[in-house]
């Protein structure tokens, strides 16, 4: 225990301010967002992830939104078990064809108003897998997205700021 | 060619003929007649080699029809043997009675190519779920992979238990956290686990059959997308398989840089995992802990070869991002301060009772089990199986350096956690050894696409294990079929035996100490 305690002191806070340089490549697309969306979700936002075909790449970054220098939990922003509970639905992947289903059922079970952010380059084109049978490409051929999140894959920098940029609405 | 192989190759070739194949490159590789496939399956079985991957090809282009493949190892030895087949009638033997190993792998051929393992106990497809066209067979050349595919009506068949009491748990494609889709089907009395069986295709990409559409070059792209997490191993393993068919050497240095890329990839994966095990056992100091570490090597990529994960940095002929002397010294300075807080995480790590209590005779993968159904990689080494294709193959720069492989036989996990430990140290340790003795010179040389029928094996030590490859080159000088076999397609059979006997609210732990790639495995 006491090394723990005395690790912890060590370590203090790691957790960096945003770099202001670091630029999120996003692309707002879809619908206006509601005033009503913006204001209930701009100081906590609950994210319901899916993985609908990614290589994994994307999911090692959005891990590490979660670690002590990123920590995404400063802006309110927190990863949920349950769609019930989500405002956001996070996807990262082209849409394979037999995660299709699952996606929007995903989609379906949020509550309104929900927002949906496509994360990495196949998340917004299908990438390098394209379109095939087995892949639909990109998550906007299956659910409507608000935001893409562009990048292979996305730095945390970039993930957070787009988020961020995503919920603001510019 | 070892003696083992030597009288493996009589033995089979007593039944019939065994003709030499020297199409294929990077391997020793054999024709067998149809009926023998399953006879030369017993024999390696009996002389104790290991079945690495079974696939199959089309090659009606070259105006035959099918064939089916089946890779085995010793000692550090590779055979390969093939079986062609008629277009009116694929079929062959089956190898399960024999090998584990090959119960997915033929689900999938018969799956995804539409032959059929005859004596296959497990008629369900793999990877193509119930609600595709039953005569879809992807990997055909008939099939047009740009076409969507219509959905039909279908059930897949569980495995059932029942009983006064048993329930069902069912887990997944969707997870709570931020994984990988797949499902996970648990009978269980109360907590305690019955059998659980696991579903996956959900990820699900075509790649196998997106190389065939790709120029060699965008190839090494899909190549380092097939995991995201062990990219550099993907991608270096095809180079190498494409380098094998075509005859390109590389230049020293490139070899070095590759191998410094694959220890710091390992080095990566096993810090951030080693922190999740320790946050599935609640202790979530630890794992904020390693994900700081884990954080530091990233970032060092980024200064180092541009990429966190270093994807893109592997070219066919060598790699493309030379190392600087300034980023020498920003790795030499990484590992120094990493080293130094990894071995005091590792000090609470080891004097923590809760984790102990949590970690030990916890999802035990028997040395029987893991060497019977094949396993490779951190999950071999943990059950007793001391596989290393950088130690067996030594392979360049490996010969020269070679790796201290740890070894652990409770198989529990514990024990994948601990290999895991000793092998952050020893790869730091070969990191440092490479930069040391690293050669000046060229960082590429040229290469060109292999000869139309000419084809390459390859096989790397990725972080998760043995990462392999066989692709061979068609008629029109582009890719004619890539194989793809991941540590995850074999490893993903152990957590289905490591789980009984355990609680449900172990598994998530358990899953994690495996950690293997959905993706990998779904293609």
């Amino acid at each position: 225990m006491l090394r723990i305690l005395h690790q912890i002191f060590r370590t203090g806070i790691v957790t960096e301010p945003l770099d202001t340089e670091a630029e999120a490549r996003v692309t707002i697309v879809g619908r206006e967002l509601e005033k009503e969306v913006l204001e209930r979700f701009r100081r906590s936002l609950t994210i319901r992830f899916v993985d609908s075909g990614s290589c994994n790449g994307c999911e090692l970054e959005l891990v590490a939104v979660n670690n002590p220098l990123y920590d995404c939990e400063r802006f309110g922003i927190h990863f949920t078990a349950s769609p019930r509970f989500a405002d956001m639905l996070l996807v990262t992947g082209p849409v394979s064809r037999n995660m299709e289903i699952a996606l929007k059922r995903t989609y379906d079970a949020m509550p309104h108003p929900k927002m949906v952010v496509a994360l990495g380059d196949c998340a917004f084109d299908g990438g390098i897998f394209g379109e095939s049978y087995a892949s639909l490409g990109s998550v906007g051929n299956v659910v409507p997205v608000d935001a893409y999140i562009h990048g292979c894959p996305p730095s945390p920098e970039e993930i957070l700021k787009g988020i961020l940029k995503a919920v603001s609405g510019c | 060619m070892n003696e083992k192989m030597e009288s493996v190759l009589k033995a089979i070739s007593a039944r019939g003929p065994l003709e030499a194949d020297t199409s294929v490159k990077g391997a020793s590789a054999y024709r067998v007649q149809t009926e023998l496939f399953g006879h030369a399956a017993r024999v390696m079985k009996d002389q104790g080699l290991r079945l690495v991957a079974e696939w199959a090809a089309d090659e009606t282009l070259f105006g035959r029809g099918f064939a089916v493949f089946a890779a085995y190892a010793i000692d550090g030895s590779y055979l390969v043997i093939k079986a062609e087949l008629p277009v009116d009638d694929p079929t062959f033997q089956s190898l399960t009675r024999h090998y584990g190993a090959a119960f997915r792998f033929e689900r999938q051929i018969e799956s995804l190519m539409g032959l059929t393992p005859a004596g296959h106990p497990d008629p369900r497809p793999w990877i193509k779920h119930e609600d595709w066209p039953r005569d879809a067979w992807p990997l055909r050349k008939s099939f047009d992979a740009a076409k969507p595919m219509e959905r039909v009506s279908g059930e897949y068949q569980w495995v059932r238990a029942e009983g006064e009491g048993v329930f069902e748990v069912p887990v997944g494609p969707v997870h709570a956290g931020i994984i990988e889709p797949g499902h996970f089907r648990f009978q269980a009395v109360g907590e305690n686990i019955i059998n659980l069986e696991t579903r996956f295709g959900y990820v699900h990409k075509g790649i196998e059959k997106r190389f065939e559409a790709l120029s060699w070059p965008q190839a090494v792209r899909l190549a380092g997308r097939v995991s995201g997490d062990s990219t550099v191993a993907h991608a270096t393993a095809f180079c190498m398989a494409l380098e094998e068919a075509s005859g390109c050497v590389i230049p020293e240095r490139a070899s070095y840089i590759r191998a410094i890329m694959m220890e710091r990839e390992r080095i990566a994966n096993h810090l951030g995992d080693i922190g999740a095990i320790c946050n599935d056992t609640a202790l979530a100091f630890l794992h904020y802990q390693f994900s700081i570490l884990r954080e530091k090597v990233l970032r060092t990529n980024k200064a180092v070869f541009g990429h966190r994960l270093m994807m893109d940095s592997v070219c066919p002929g060598g790699v493309l991002k030379d190392i600087q002397v300034a980023s020498i010294d920003l790795m030499l300075e990484e590992a120094r301060s990493v080293s130094e807080e990894f071995e005091r995480l590792i000090r609470i790590y080891e004097n923590n009772p809760s984790m102990e209590d949590r970690l030990y005779n916890t999802g035990v993968l028997s040395p029987e089990i893991a060497k019977a159904i094949g396993a490779v990689g951190f999950v071999a080494r943990s059950s007793g199986q001391a596989l290393d294709v950088r130690k067996d193959t030594g392979y360049a720069p490996y010969a020269k350096h070679c790796p201290k492989v740890p070894l652990l036989s409770s198989g529990d996990v514990h024990a994948r956690a601990w290999v895991r430990v000793e092998e952050v140290r020893e790869s730091y340790r070969l990191m440092k050894e490479f930069i040391g003795s690293l050669p000046s010179g060229p960082i590429a040389a040229e290469w060109g696409p292999p000869q139309p029928g000419a084809s390459g094996f390859s096989a790397v030590e990725g972080w998760r294990g043995e990462v392999v490859y066989w692709v061979s080159c068609g008629p029109d000088g582009n890719i004619n079929r890539c194989m793809v076999r991941d540590a995850s397609s074999v490893n993903w059979l152990a957590i289905e035996q490591a789980i009984h006997g355990n609680i449900v609210p172990d598994f998530p732990l358990c899953n994690k100490s495996f950690n293997q790639s959905y993706s990998g495995h779904d293609l």
